[in-house]
């Protein structure tokens, strides 16, 4: 790593409306018994009216909130989506004028899931340049499943919500001590959304290779600081499946209990979920794994420990 | 090595194996996606070999003469 950095606090926001595996049973024609022991989920929240800018200002709010910072002192915005309503521009703009900025320079990362990892290891490379930086993550991917007929094999997976966390060069509650990022364009079409298109995901080779980088690459950023598996006190990884999550565990040679998991109360919120399962975990001494993969395929982790 | 191909597939399927040599495995229903890395690693245990990321395709596992032939290839058989 080159400068100190450390992250202040963490933030979210989960719409209201919350969808029971009864409920899409009943639209997918299977059973919600299926659902749950093919994911690991029971529920997932829905937006409705609310956009993905939306969701991801609340989220900074409550982050900003936690950090006892206000949106004023923030030197760059990174704001992850792969479901953005737009184009250009990203929701990021969206976000800072409703934190009534209009100077501070933005970031938006439409890579999907691996978008949290991304954001979180890059405002960790940047804050000494820019300050204190505010990493959103937030999906509406209700509005990417209802966009066609639903299909059971992605309708069951994927919820909204927005998660946020605060970096900074100023010493904070967790100092990031080294993050890896890993890109590999040959597989870029076994997970894909077009416009005007449904999501189109290879399942076979997602979970193939998510189940080998992950580990892969905990181990990697781990090795670099002279760290065991074993030693990390927990790991809070992109919350994509249950199954997927017991088998990075199973790889690292880890008790599963170590993977902070919350896939069953919100399911797959893509890049999102990491951040929202760290606005729910409580830390504790020792050192503490991120992790994310999606879309692209772009993966890495982050480690850090507690001050 | 078929035998020990066979004792792999057995403990990650979760049905008895009743396929032609040829049938898809995912097809089937006898391997779903997350069968699917517990049949590679249960592999490269068995034949203590790593595959490496680049042939971490399905099609390669996708049946049990698919296997056989990679694994002639690259495992220590």
């Amino acid at each position: 790593m080159t400068a100190p950095s450390y992250i202040h606090a963490f933030g979210a926001h989960l719409p209201e409306r919350v969808v029971t595996n009864a409920e899409l049973a009943t639209l997918l024609s299977c059973t919600a018994e299926w659902i749950e022991s093919v994911s690991g989920i029971r529920e997932r929240r829905w937006a409705g009216e609310e956009t993905v800018a939306d969701l991801a200002t609340a989220a900074a709010r409550d982050c900003l909130r936690k950090s006892g910072v206000d949106a004023s002192q923030v030197g760059l915005l990174i704001v992850s989506s792969g479901s953005a309503e737009r184009r250009f521009p990203g929701p990021a703009s969206t976000v800072a004028s409703a934190l009534g900025l209009n100077q501070t320079p933005v970031l938006d990362l439409p890579i999907a899931s691996a978008g949290s990892i991304f954001g979180l290891s890059l405002a960790s490379r940047l804050a000494s340049a820019y300050g204190d930086v505010l990493v959103i993550a937030a999906e509406k991917m209700s509005a990417v499943i209802q966009s066609a007929t639903l299909d059971q094999n992605t309708a069951i997976l994927f919820g909204d919500g927005a998660g946020a966390a605060l970096v900074s060069s100023r010493p904070g509650r967790l100092e990031v001590l080294d993050s890896v990022l890993h890109t590999d364009g040959a597989y870029r079409d076994d997970l894909t959304l077009d416009w005007g298109s449904p999501l189109r995901m290879n399942g076979l080779t997602v979970i193939l290779q998510a189940a080998r980088k992950l580990p892969t690459v905990i181990g990697e950023v781990l090795k670099r600081q002279n760290i065991e598996a074993k030693d990390v006190t927990q790991f809070v990884m992109h919350q994509a499946n249950q199954n997927l999550i017991v088998r990075v565990a199973k790889a690292l040679g880890v008790d599963a209990a170590l993977m902070f998991s919350n896939v069953s109360m919100y399911g797959n919120t893509s890049s999102a979920s990491m951040l929202i399962a760290a606005s729910e975990w409580e830390p504790s001494p020792g050192p503490v794994v991120f992790a994310g993969f999606g879309a692209g395929f772009n993966w890495g982790a982050l480690v850090a420990r507690s001050v | 090595m078929r035998d020990r191909l066979l004792k792999v597939l057995n403990k990650v399927t979760t049905e008895p194996l009743n396929i032609g040599d040829e049938d898809s495995l995912f097809e089937s229903g006898l391997l779903d996606s997350f069968a699917l890395p517990d049949l590679v690693s249960g592999l490269e245990e068995e034949f203590s070999f790593k595959v490496p990321d680049s042939d971490l395709n399905p099609r390669k596992f996708d049946s049990i003469a698919r296997i056989e032939s990679y694994l002639s290839e690259h495992a220590k058989v």
